[in-house]
């Protein structure tokens, strides 16, 4: 019973919620969509910060909110980070790590201070006052004075969309590292298809209330019928390990059953897992293996759904040999000088790879 | 001098200040959380001994607790004595005089503070009196000050409340303002000057100290 | 902001220099206690003389403070005689001050059923005895002779409550907070509720309530034209209808 059971209704003015999912209770699941498609409510709503009109709550097997069933959050083995870092400017920063710490027994501890400290990089920043914080510094002691709760659960509001872009890119790895080390599963709120794309493992998109869809985050984010496709950078997500190292052109192979692709060098062990991350407008397609081309990541594929987003450009869903999908924008032009159809065999020539983890 | 006054409004002040944040944090609190549709009107209750003569208010105190009054015949068939003329009786009438004093800075304490630190308390495993003692009361503490000082100080000042339920008995209820009153009535000015030049100088220090540490307080990050 | 300010300046400044004085009126300062009866007067000598009178009523005291610091009160009707008399000393006035009216003491108990008498008083048969502030009311001045020459003085002394004015002490008696209190014939004399007892003249120092014309008025044939009125017998069967004395 290793899952996230979620179904709530809820009335407020005049927004109406009627959500509904299931997602693994491993790894991370985004919920997706559009500010105010009611991610935040839902979120607030697994917390018990909200007490929506009519709804089930379960994790693992333990119901948290069920008819007139209603756990309240403290009671909730749960941990939040919230948009805003939400120091409590009372105390330091060991203050505020401690404070939920020493609220759970010890026996129910399954992390140590120092290695989440550490995991987050906050240990130089123990003694200082939160008001002393740079934005990223306190998202992290936010993020951390969270995780030393030994949650079974790990929620996070848009933590990242406060920040800015220096701040989030230095937030990211830790993050991405977050849940390799700690293994807490995690529901991620957020509107930035690119977050998504390097944190989340499942995907909930939601709209206006509605749970739109539900799935593999692979999957979804290559699904036409969804508009994150469509998004100007809409990207898909690739999994494989690193395989070797070039060091005279300075590369990292990452190795999938479906070829391989090469990234900037980067210091992984062989065999690390790896994500990579594609945009729909770094894929052109040829119908044969080129070898005369700059493009050095050529994978063969299959396309297996194609939809026009514009007059001029036609955006094409591709099952990769190993069954992974990849997303490519083409002029419409070129799709019909290459006669492209559905269940034709495509070379998927992908100018940049970005390395997720 | 009048010592005696002196240490008597001293103690009354620091009663009433007592009193005050015994009921008024707890009023305060549901001030600033309440939802409901009579908040206001409980909230204007408060605030009205801010724009009612003390005259006004002691009168219909010495009509409410005299043994005519609700609280009065109330407490004689308790066979316990009625509060008009007593200390008991000056610190209730102080009590409603400074609630607002008290309450509006704590209130307005509350909320700024806002629902954001008590749910992430929430989140962290704290119980709602957890919240309220470990999250709540140290972040308002600022408007606790506020409200304290306030309340002290204008208890110290009071005298219309006084004046209409004290009946001016020595060591009982003829306080410092009385006494000023007294002497400027029966043209001992001297007296009257050195009580009220030392009101004064008090209220000053009071006020001043109070901004004061409001500023130290803000620069600590509250 | 600062246009509000300006605003606000310019009525303050208009309050100010605005000259108040159509030569008809006459401003008179008047003891708390005279309340009721001076309204009446003001009333006849007002239809009598075609004069308008504006009265500020307020405590001995109070009203003494203000006419020092130039208020701007042409007579002032005291309680007491003390006031008149400095004023008179201190060149604020130049006629002496004169008696318009001795004021006269009664024990009073809103309860009717209550034996109030001296034996009553005597007894000490209740928990707080109203009075005025002896050192501030002349009315409470009284109530103390009364009760020293009784030698009552240190057996009561406990149950008093003092009012800072004769008004005050009324107030304590009618809401029944006290039992008992020496209030001023004045104050009970329109109405009979409750029960009274007068007290001998001979128990206390006649409590003469003196007036003076102040500098202020002695241009205004307002002012002088009341001064006169206070003493006519007119004026003064009023004065006795509302349970004073006036003086032989």
């Amino acid at each position: 019973m290793s899952q996230i059971e979620v179904s709530l209704t809820h009335r407020q003015g005049d927004f109406k919620l009627d959500a509904a999912f299931t997602t693994p209770a491993s790894g991370v699941t985004a919920l997706f969509g559009h500010s105010g498609c009611g991610k935040t409510t839902v979120l607030r709503a697994i917390a018990g910060l909200l007490r929506v009109d009519q709804g089930r709550v379960c994790i693992n097997g333990e119901t948290w909110q069920e008819r007139e069933q209603f756990i309240p959050t403290h009671q909730r083995p749960i941990a939040y980070v919230f948009q805003e870092a939400s120091l409590f400017s009372h105390l330091s920063v060991r203050r505020n790590l401690e404070y939920g710490w020493r609220r759970v027994a010890k026996e129910q501890r399954r992390v140590q201070f120092d290695t989440v400290v550490d995991l987050l990089g906050v240990a130089p920043l123990l003694k200082r006052a939160t008001h002393r914080l740079s934005g990223g510094e306190r998202q992290r002691v936010a993020i951390a004075r969270a995780l030393l709760t030994s949650p079974q659960l790990l929620l996070m509001d848009e933590p990242l969309s406060a920040l800015d872009h220096n701040a989030k890119q230095s937030i990211m790895p830790y993050l991405e590292t977050l849940h390799d080390e700690l293994g807490i599963p995690s529901l991620y709120v957020s509107h930035d298809p690119n977050e998504v794309a390097r944190l989340a493992d499942h995907l909930v998109f939601l709209e206006q209330g509605r749970v739109k869809a539900c799935g593999l985050a692979a999957d979804l984010l290559t699904r036409l019928d969804l508009p994150v496709s469509r998004y100007d950078d809409a990207a898909a997500i690739l999994e494989g390990r690193v395989s070797t190292h070039d060091p005279t052109y300075h590369l990292t192979w990452i190795g999938m059953d479906c070829g391989r692709v090469a990234v900037s060098r980067e210091d992984l062990p062989e065999g690390h897992y790896a994500r990579v991350q594609i945009l729909a407008r770094d894929v052109s397609l040829s119908l044969r293996a080129h070898s005369d081309t700059s493009i050095i990541n050529i994978l063969p594929a299959k396309v297996i759904d194609s939809r026009d987003i514009n007059p001029s450009q036609v955006l094409l869903r591709l099952q990769l040999v190993d069954g992974q999908m990849l997303l490519s924008r083409i002029t419409r032009r070129s799709a019909v000088g290459l006669g492209i159809c559905e269940g034709m065999t495509v070379y998927a020539q992908v100018k940049s790879v970005a390395l997720m983890v | 001098m009048d010592w005696q006054a002196i240490w008597l409004t001293l103690k009354l002040a620091a009663t009433t200040t007592f009193v005050l944040l015994l009921i008024g944090t707890p009023l305060a609190w549901w001030l600033a959380h309440s939802r409901a549709w009579w908040k206001e009107i409980i909230g204007a209750l408060v605030a009205l001994p801010l724009v009612l003569p003390p005259t006004v208010l002691g009168f219909y105190l010495l009509l409410l607790l005299g043994p005519d009054g609700a609280v009065g015949s109330l407490m004689q068939r308790l066979g316990l004595d009625t509060l008009p003329f007593t200390f008991p009786g000056l610190v209730v009438g102080s009590v409603i005089y400074s609630l607002p004093f008290v309450v509006q800075p704590i209130r307005n304490a509350f909320v700024a503070i806002g629902e954001r630190p008590l749910e992430v308390a929430a989140t962290l495993r704290a119980s709602p009196l957890d919240r309220f003692f470990g999250v709540a009361l140290p972040l308002a503490l600022p408007g606790f000050i506020t409200g304290s000082v306030l309340g002290f100080a204008h208890t110290v000042g009071e005298f219309g409340v006084v004046l209409m339920i004290g009946g001016n008995i020595p060591g009982e209820t003829k306080v410092l303002s009385v006494a000023i009153y007294d002497h400027v009535e029966s043209l001992e000015w001297t007296q009257a000057h050195w009580l009220a030049g030392g009101m004064l100088v008090f209220s000053f220090v009071v006020v001043f100290s109070m901004y004061h540490l409001e500023k130290r307080l803000q620069r600590k990050g509250y | 902001m600062i246009a509000l300010k300006k605003i606000w300046l310019s009525i303050l400044l208009a309050l100010i220099f605005t000259p108040y004085v159509a030569a008809e009126d006459v401003h008179i300062a008047v003891a708390a206690n005279f309340t009721a009866a001076m309204k009446e007067i003001s009333r006849v000598f007002e239809r009598e003389s075609g004069h308008k009178t504006r009265v500020s009523f307020g405590s001995t005291g109070k009203l003494y403070a203000q006419i020092v610091n130039n208020a701007p009160f042409e007579l002032f009707l005291a309680a007491g005689q003390e006031r008149p008399r400095l004023l008179y000393e201190q060149a604020v006035s130049e006629q002496k001050p004169i008696t318009y009216a001795i004021g006269k003491l009664v024990l009073w108990s809103r309860d009717a059923q209550r034996e109030v008498s001296l034996a009553a008083l005597q007894a000490g048969d209740f928990k707080r005895l109203a009075l005025g502030n002896p050192k501030t009311a002349p009315y409470g001045t009284a109530a103390a002779q009364v009760l020293k020459h009784l030698q009552l003085g240190q057996a009561l002394r406990k149950k008093w409550v003092l009012g800072e004015s004769i008004a005050q002490a009324y107030q304590f008696v009618a809401t029944g907070n006290a039992e008992l209190g020496f209030v001023a014939l004045a104050q009970v004399s329109l109405n009979d509720s409750g029960a009274r007892w007068l007290v001998p003249q001979s128990y206390y120092e006649p409590i003469r309530q003196n007036a003076i014309l102040l500098k202020r008025g002695r241009n205004n044939p307002a002012a002088s034209a009341f001064w006169s009125y206070l003493q006519s017998p007119a004026a003064q069967a009023i004065i006795q209808q509302f349970g004073y004395a006036i003086p032989q």
